[in-house]
């Protein structure tokens, strides 16, 4: 039983993300847990390669990657002094939570296992950045203008939340 | 026409000032503390003047062509190429665009160099010029955008430049609200003329013929014809809206407001931006889209009436004011005013004609004041001027010319270009509005003779300190002047009446206008119309002898000695002041109305709702001391204890909450698992 | 067990799933098991960043069309503009109670 490379590869894409997250899960310094996201979140652009989403991996790399990532580093940066990671970083009631957590994902991977999915037979991989264009120009015109008002409201608010009362 | 001739030089024209604006605006500082001023202002300058070089060029590539093809067309690239949408970035030069580069770059250039003069002793210079490049790059994109898309980029980007050249001397807090102003009324009219676009394309879409180019919407106007939306005509609608656009940018009714506080910028920038060029930028849209608005004669009646009553409305202003550019603001708003009447009356040629003297005469008039102001300190209030004939010889000729040319002397610019509008307002049948005019140019006349001999005759009234250090502009400034008022005399004829050998322009721009012309008129009733106006403005310029040269004008001259017209007329009608109350005070009023109903109503509400909750737990309370503790104590205490265990769930604690929810969904799986699988 | 041999050998939807669970697994334990603000939101994006990847498998895999790669996209936009809110509050709750341990303001609930 021979197995092919690129099936080598998703299984070493797919241990960074996993390994990462768990990094992120299980790390007691917080500074690692948002740079073992770097990780996660390139990992996971790799598996959108391998679906031949090479828009949407693009995007993941450049909002997660470049923004998401910086900014949380910041927000740690800005909400910590580096010496006192460890303390600031608790974990309450690990016990219960594996607990939980293992059942559900033992529930969750017996329920894809057990589903019948429905697949189509060829899957073509092709450039899908033209068709995405398109289609948030014309069928997802509403949703796409509705998430630059969403970002735009965002990007006020953070504005008005962060910065100090100015008192008249 | 359906062929026009491909080249590739046009976009230099364009692209030559963006770079002396890149180069100025990113290294600008630097150049200017290691090289000096003149350097930049070399820099400024060197790509307006190939721009008008290439100018010449695009001209004279015309007139090697015959009459019907003139055209020039350079694909620079396709902008957005979207399934049946496609935009290029391409610029064309036809007759009318000529015509509009010529004066944009040429008259540009001259400002440019009166500049190096003006701004000398300014730290920033090189923030000016790189501001007054781009400004040129944008207008020029206005002008030669071959595509309502690549002109609306041009629109905005002179709206910018504008903003920030008026508000240039940022330390001066009414300079900056200045800018402020001007840009955020010309946004109101953007928001019109955005969707006009809008409209336009949309409805030409439905119709199959989805395009932004001139040429191809003046080939589909029939399209258009017997459209509706809403009961009313599609051509009516989109005119209209493209129409307030205008009015923000060429300072109509009712969104001139901004023009007159433009004035706190550098006077050259007046000149240029608020005078020659940016302003006039609504008449040429209209002029280019002449067969479009020709096709929706309801407009052009509103057009027509919009223009005459700016043109009165502004020129009764101008009569009071007493500051020397607040005047010619005014004056500037008024003459724009003749244009839209010339659009109004399907007159395109003539009013492309009065943009083109009006830009001489009145670029020769606010560069005069400038070199006024320049020798005043920066005194710009003519009650303090006077007397400056014998001082400034050189500003006092080009000015008297400049202010025969605007007030309608005989065989000057001014006085073709008038008399054009005036009589195609009278051939067209429109009386009153040809009355109207006829009156503004006797108003003109008074106003432009009234500034003439309170700036430059008479007595000195200046203080003893500027009175010593009056003295002639340097030479860069006053060979500017010149070039200008020669133009303010010789543009005048190309464009003489029918029964004067006819307009060479009218000739020239034939391709483009959609429209036939007025009918062939009797030669005597068109030299009757044209004496009545001769009359006028001599009436106004005795007028003004008589008021402001015979009766030598005080230095304290105040609006409360006179009549109340006189005041009403001195604050502008006081339309700033209703703008104030109803817009801004509008405004403000709602944001009140909406606290006072959140406080009052929704508070109200909220708190109703508690209060009811306690009436009810009152309630609660009573049967649960009287009723159940008297009937079953022991149950009591049994619900306290359970009350008190699941007291714990409520934690306000969102990890556990998300225990309960992870529950629930682990639950739902194995329920769905086990029983609909 | 030659069966598992074969699904191991060739990688389908269900290979996605399971990773994507996984991740989301974990961001559920972050959620459950942090203290510190930031932590739980770095446990969002696990989640987030799960439901994306289950689309996108599911765009591959089951529809053959990109619909599934937007919705993936609007998530990321989200996550974008969740990000951006949930660190301001963060800084205003750090502002206000110099911690942003999540047990240290539960102030509403007296």
């Amino acid at each position: 039983m021979e197995i092919s490379i690129d099936v080598l590869i998703f299984y070493l894409v797919s241990l960074v993300v996993v390994g990462s997250a768990c990094i992120v899960a299980f790390s007691r310094n917080i500074v690692h847990s948002a740079f073992s996201l770097l990780g996660t979140f390139g990992g996971v652009a790799g598996l959108y390669v391998f679906l031949g989403a090479d828009f949407v991996a693009a995007v993941q790399v450049l909002i997660y990657v470049g923004g998401i990532l910086v900014l949380i580093l910041f927000a740690v940066m800005l909400t910590h002094r580096i010496s006192d990671i460890d303390i600031t970083n608790r974990t309450v009631g690990r016990i219960p939570g594996l607990v939980a957590v293992a059942v559900f994902l033992g529930i969750l991977v017996y329920a894809i296992g057990e589903t019948d999915w429905v697949k189509v037979k060829e899957v073509a991989y092709a450039p899908t950045t033209a068709t995405i264009g398109n289609l948030f120009l014309g069928d997802y015109l509403l949703p796409f203008q509705i998430a630059a008002v969403v970002l735009l409201v965002a990007l006020i608010g953070a504005i008005t939340l962060s910065r100090k009362e100015i008192k008249e | 026409m359906d062929h026009p001739v491909q080249t590739d030089f046009l976009r230099w024209i364009v692209l030559f000032p963006l770079l002396g604006a890149a180069v100025n605006g990113l290294l600008g500082a630097r150049i200017q503390e290691r090289a000096g001023k003149r350097m930049v202002a070399f820099i400024a300058c060197a790509p307006v003047t190939l721009s008008f070089l290439f100018s010449l060029w695009a001209y004279s590539r015309l007139l090697g062509l015959p009459a019907k093809e003139r055209f020039l067309i350079d694909r620079f690239y396709t902008w957005i190429p979207m399934g049946s949408f496609s935009v290029d970035v391409a610029f064309w030069v036809d007759p009318l665009s000529a015509i509009m580069i010529l004066v944009v770059s040429g008259i540009g250039g001259l400002i440019h160099f009166y500049s190096i003069g003006y701004m000398h002793d300014d730290r920033s210079m090189w923030r000016y010029f790189a501001y007054l490049n781009l400004f040129t790059f944008s207008m020029l994109l206005l002008v030669t955008g071959d595509n309502l898309l690549v002109m609306f980029v041009g629109w905005e980007g002179v709206g910018l430049c504008s903003w920030a050249l008026i508000g240039f001397w940022y330390t001066d807090h009414t300079n900056t609200r200045a800018g402020n102003k001007a840009f955020i009324v010309n946004r109101i009219g953007d928001f019109g003329f955005v969707l006009g676009i809008f409209l336009l394309y949309w409805t030409l879409s439905g119709q199959g013929q989805g395009t932004l180019a001139f040429r191809e919407i003046a080939e589909h106007v029939g399209l258009l014809a017997d459209l509706e939306l809403w009961g009313v005509g599609v051509a009516t609608l989109v005119t209209i809206l493209l129409f307030i656009g205008a009015t923000g940018k060429s300072a109509q009714i009712p969104l001139y407001v901004w023009l007159p506080d433009a004035m706190q910028g550098p006077t050259p920038v007046s000149a240029l931006i608020h005078a020659a060029t940016m302003v006039t930028a609504g008449v040429y849209m209209i002029a280019r889209l002449n067969g479009l608005f020709s096709a929706a004669p309801a407009t052009l009646q509103i057009i027509a009436v919009v223009g005459a009553a700016t043109a009165f409305f502004a020129a009764t202003v101008a009569i009071t004011q007493t500051d020397i550019k607040r005047v010619l603001a005014y004056s500037t708003i008024s003459q724009l005013g003749y244009m839209f009447l010339a659009m109004g009356v399907t007159a395109y040629s003539a009013g492309v004609f009065h943009l083109l003297t009006h830009a001489f005469f009145k670029a020769c008039l606010f560069l005069g004041s400038g070199s006024i102001i320049h020798a005043m300190q920066g005194e710009q209030d003519m009650r303090q001027m006077g007397g400056l004939r014998k001082v400034m010889p050189a500003t006092f000729r080009t000015f008297a010319i400049a202010v025969l040319a605007i007030a309608g002397t005989p065989f000057l610019a001014g006085f073709f270009s008038k008399d054009a509008i005036l009589w195609q307002a009278w051939a067209t049948h429109n009386q009153l509005l040809w009355g109207v005019a006829v009156f503004v140019a006797g108003l003109t006349a008074f106003y432009m003779f009234r500034q003439f001999f309170m700036v430059f005759f008479g007595q000195c009234r200046a203080d003893h300190h500027v009175q010593e250090h009056l003295h002639e502009s340097p030479k860069i400034m006053t060979y500017p002047l010149w070039i200008l008022a020669a133009g303010s005399v010789v543009v005048g004829y190309l464009g003489l009446p029918a029964f004067l050998g006819g307009s060479m322009l009218d000739h020239w721009l034939d391709p483009v206008i959609h429209v036939p012309h007025g009918e062939h008129h009797a030669v005597m009733e068109e030299v009757g119309v044209m004496s009545v106006s001769i009359v006028a403005a001599a009436a106004g310029v005795v007028l003004a002898w008589f008021l402001y040269y015979v009766r030598t004008p005080s230095r304290d001259e105040s609006p409360e000695a006179r009549g109340f017209a006189y005041r009403v007329l001195f604050n502008k009608y006081y339309v700033d002041e209703v703008y104030q109350f109803v817009f801004v005070g509008g405004t403000l009023l709602l944001a009140r109305v909406g606290a006072a109903f959140d406080r009052y109503i929704i508070d109200t509400i909220v708190d109703g709702t508690a209060k009811v909750t306690t009436i009810l737990a009152w309630f609660n309370g009573l049967f649960d001391k009287y009723v159940i503790d008297m009937l079953v104590n022991a149950v009591a205490n049994v619900t306290f204890a359970v009350g008190n265990n699941f007291r714990r769930v409520q934690t306000g604690n969102i990890n556990s909450y998300l225990y309960v929810v992870v529950g629930a969904v682990v639950v739902a799986l194995i329920v769905k698992l086990r029983y609909w699988s | 067990m030659a069966a598992y041999v074969a699904m191991l050998t060739k990688v389908g939807l269900e290979h996605y799933l399971v990773v994507g669970g996984i991740l989301f697994a974990l961001g559920i334990y972050i959620v459950l098991t942090r203290r510190n603000a930031i932590s739980i939101l770095l446990g969002v994006e696990l989640i987030l960043n799960s439901a994306g990847l289950n689309y996108v498998a599911f765009s591959h895999f089951s529809t053959g069309n990109v619909d599934g790669q937007i919705y993936t996209v609007f998530i990321i936009m989200l996550a974008a503009s969740e990000a951006a809110i949930g660190l301001a509050i963060v800084l205003a709750i750090y502002q206000l109670f110099a911690t942003i341990d999540v047990e240290a303001t539960e102030t509403l609930k007296d």
